[in-house]
């Protein structure tokens, strides 16, 4: 580095959220003039950082320096007032409100104490230019523009707001690759004229192409900081995986003679711009893996096999038939026997004030009723058997299910589908925020599970977990399969290395819009 | 040309709204037997206006994504308190108005307050506290009667040159000093963001609680003014339950038939004004068209309910079906 006095420190931040760490005594330093790129995977804590950086969170301890002054955070009111501007990935623009009015939201331009409209849409007509979205009306409201385009509006918006320090929080995720162009462009002459850029993406290429520095995180820590281009993509891997913990697996069965019909199948499903020709099959007792960085379209993939999505082209077989799958109800019906363990057991999995008893028989009560009113012996039964086979640890089946432990929880919502016992399971990221021991089971489980002949398809934002328990793994990449692991080649390294697209030959990385929307 | 395109899309819901009207009220003078003449304007007006002011102290929380199941009862609580205080001279009667309007921001403010600081549902704190002020109604005019400075009742209730009706020169004239600045102002846009996206807002350094205040506050206000307005009609107060429950229905009636949706960030109070006379208007053509006021319930119902279908016709292009609960 040049030697100049830092723009901005943060050192010794620590947060924890529940009994889990998102970081642990993480600092970093920011140089006016420079772009830093920010690395790690799943988990790492990037996303805590900048939201601690932009005062969406606080941190447990530590301290930030801004200018050589010690500084806090309170809101992200004060962070955009001291200069820091976060373009979020999660877009934080106001759908019902025009763009003009979405780029000045906060502080819109005033005459006699009312809002300018005139100057303002001439103001955004001109940030607009500058982030290189000629093309966006200033009075279009942000509800009707595709979402390479709000993510345009949602750069010139921190543009407007002149900020000193930038961060871009997987930006360009959804943008075109002629857009990544300009915005490239963009962010280099911001650096140019002095700005400090915090820049997060999992496309190496444009890493590389930007950044002047990088800092390396993982387990919530800042491992490695270095100047860009020092590292080859051999050793920034490496720098990126390393756990500190390993579970127990259950030993894998030789793998399932490919000669074996396949329960599911599905042939170049599309969906919107999230999903492109996606393609797998999974046969009888084989636990196939989803993996890649968080949001890369897995969840989409998941709905889609259950009904949720509409307008979804492509093909899904199961049992070789091509079948249409409307809804969940249609999907976990015995024809198909499909179950989709959900991402967010509170929201998706459990009702919390309904007692366990409920929230286990929910998906199976047409077994266990009798002309419409259910057998509370028959259901008795089924409940206290689920109960003993997950080893559930409850003070009765009438508490509220929002009593028990995580881990708990998260085997009331696995066990409300068995009692279904379905043939195919999918699972979203099910041990997120769970004990390791709970862990364990659930592992020991879904094998046992496939060895009873069920197909499993297991999205896990854990990389440890996919290597543990997958025969293969898909990794996605930009709504599209990236690559599939198999044996050997199914490593730690490999599937972070697929996870960044660092396989893909230069060229080939265009952008999943390319093929449109 | 553009431009025009896009402030169109804006104003559609009230555009309709005010043609909607337009047409209605036509047809409704065209088959008055006194036919379109200044008293029958009058008329309309006087019972439009009241709902129109408490269409639009709905419509602030309603933009928030709130719902204000008080409005009925300060609008009757403002009224029993006008009964009381809005007399004697001159100045005795404009400290009596300031109060009752005051009242009302008062009796608004809390409304936020309890929703925002308490973290209550709109719902629940509105049904509460609008009992709270129903009570307070209840205890100043436990039987009707009172009275009001009568000079000043007749004034904004009569006709101007030309026979225009004063009430609507008074409805105008807080459009224009109260609801056309608000929608310029940087808080007013507040209130939009919020009710559009408050996680959106919050992330973009919006004081989204300033802004929730602010529009609790101001449908306080606006059912004061709805209150005063009936004591100036009636030359007195009532608490009457029925009124107050019919007129927040009627104003949330009024609000989505004026294009503002239920979902929060769009719509005008324009719309609401529009909405509301639209409303009036139905029973009145229901009148001249002699049906039985049986059916009116009914009548007034298959409008809403198709009304607000309509409202909902983006639900059919969702293409997560998730979406669909979110």
């Amino acid at each position: 580095m040049d030697g100049a006095a830092p723009l901005f420190g943060m050192e010794g931040i620590s947060k924890r959220y529940g009994g889990v760490s998102a970081l642990e005594k993480a600092s970093l330093t920011l140089h006016a003039g420079r772009i830093h790129a920010l690395l790690g995977e799943n988990g790492a804590g990037k996303s805590t950082l900048i939201k601690i950086m932009s005062g969406v969170v606080q941190p447990d301890e530590g301290s930030l320096t801004f200018d050589g002054r010690d500084i806090r955070f309170p809101s992200p009111t004060a962070a955009n007032q001291a200069g820091i501007v976060c373009v979020f990935q999660e877009l934080s623009l106001v759908p019902d409100l025009s763009v003009a009015d979405n780029i000045f939201i906060a502080d819109p331009p005033r005459r006699f104490g009312l809002i300018d409209r005139t100057a303002q849409r001439r103001m955004a007509e001109e940030w607009l230019a500058r982030a290189g979205a000629e093309d966006v009306h200033p009075l279009a409201p942000i509800k009707d523009l595709p979402l390479s385009r709000r993510q345009m509006v949602e750069i010139a918006k921190a543009l407007a707001r002149k900020p000193r320090i930038l961060i871009l929080d997987e930006a360009t995720s959804a943008l075109t690759a002629a857009d990544v162009g300009k915005i490239l462009a963009v962010l280099k002459r911001l650096r140019d004229e002095g700005l400090a850029l915090l820049y997060i993406s999992h496309r190496m290429q444009e890493i590389e192409e930007l950044a002047d520095d990088c800092t390396v995180f993982r387990n919530g820590r800042n491992v490695a900081t270095y100047p860009a281009g020092s590292k080859s993509d051999r050793e920034v891997v490496e720098l990126m995986i390393g756990r500190e913990y390993s579970h127990v697996f259950p030993p894998k069965p030789p793998p399932v003679p490919a000669a074996t019909p396949p329960i599911l199948e599905a042939r170049g499903l599309t969906w919107t711009n999230r999903l492109h020709d996606i393609s797998l099959t999974i046969r009888p007792g084989e636990i196939v893996g989803l993996g890649g960085l968080d949001g890369q379209g897995q969840r989409e993939l998941l709905l889609a096999l259950f009904g949720v999505l509409r307008g979804l082209s492509g093909d899904i077989r199961v049992d070789g038939k091509s079948v249409t799958i409307g809804s969940p109800s249609e999907a976990k019906a015995a024809r198909i026997g499909m179950a989709l363990i959900p991402e967010d057991r509170k929201t998706e999995g459990l009702m919390l004030p309904m007692s366990v008893r409920d929230n286990l028989s929910f998906a199976a009560l047409d077994g266990l009723s009798k002309g419409g009113f259910i057998d509370r012996a028959a259901e008795e039964r089924a409940v206290g058997e689920m109960l003993r086979l997950l080893a559930i640890k409850t003070a009765g089946i009438d508490v509220p299910v929002g009593t028990l432990s995580g881990g708990n929880q998260q085997k009331v919502v696995i066990a409300k589908w068995l009692m279904l016992a379905p043939r195919i399971i999918l699972l979203n990221d099910p041990t997120r925020g769970i004990d390791v021991g709970t862990k364990q089971e659930i592992y020991q489980l879904l094998r046992k599970l496939a060895d009873q002949g069920v197909a499993i398809l297991f999205y896990s934002t854990d990389y440890d977990e996919l290597i543990g328990c997958c025969e293969r793994v898909l990794v996605l990449y930009d709504g599209h399969v990236g690559r599939e692991l198999a044996g050997d080649a199914l490593t730690e390294h490999e599937l972070v290395s697929s996870a960044l697209n660092m396989t893909a030959k230069p060229g080939t990385s265009a952008p999943a819009q390319a093929f449109g929307a | 040309m553009s431009d025009w395109r896009y402030r169109f899309a804006e104003h559609r819901g009230t555009l309709l709204a005010a043609l909607v009207f337009v047409a209605m009220f036509g047809v409704y003078v065209g088959n008055h037997s006194a036919g379109f003449s200044a008293n029958v304007v009058q008329t309309a007006a006087n019972k439009g206006v009241l709902l129109a002011l408490l269409a639009i102290a709905q419509t602030f929380v309603v933009l928030t994504s709130g719902i204000d199941l008080s409005v009925g009862a300060m609008f009757i609580l403002a009224n029993c308190l006008a009964s009381w205080i809005v007399v004697g001279s001159p100045a005795m009667t404009a400290l009596g108005v300031a109060g009752v309007l005051l009242t009302g921001l008062v009796c608004g403010g809390v409304n936020g307050a309890v929703v925002i600081f308490g973290r209550l549902q709109p719902i629940v704190a509105t049904i509460a506290s609008g009992a709270i002020y129903f009570g307070i109604a209840l205890a100043l005019r436990p039987n009707p009667g009172g009275d009001v400075n009568s000079d000043l009742a007749d004034a904004l209730t009569g006709q101007l040159w030309g026979g225009i009706p004063a009430s609507l020169v008074v409805l105008l004239a807080v459009v224009l000093a109260i609801w056309l600045p608000f929608r310029r102002s940087a808080l007013g846009r507040a209130v939009y963001a919020v009710g559009s996206s408050e996680v959106a807002a919050y992330m973009s350094g919006v004081e989204t609680r300033r802004a929730k205040f602010a529009a609790y506050t101001l449908s306080g206000l606006f059912a004061a003014m709805g209150g005063l307005m009936l004591a100036f009609f009636t030359y007195s107060g009532e608490a009457s339950s029925a009124n107050a429950a019919t007129y927040t229905l009627n104003s949330i009636a009024a609000v989505v038939l004026g294009g503002v949706s239920l979902f929060g960030g769009t719509g005008s109070a324009v719309g609401a004004i529009f909405g509301a006379l639209i409303f009036r208007t139905i029973n009145d053509l229901l009148f001249v068209f002699d049906l039985d006021p049986l059916w009116q319930p009914l009548f007034l119902g298959m409008v809403l309910l198709i009304s607000v279908c309509i409202g909902s016709v983006r639900l059919l292009r969702v293409r997560n079906r998730l979406d669909l609960f979110g």
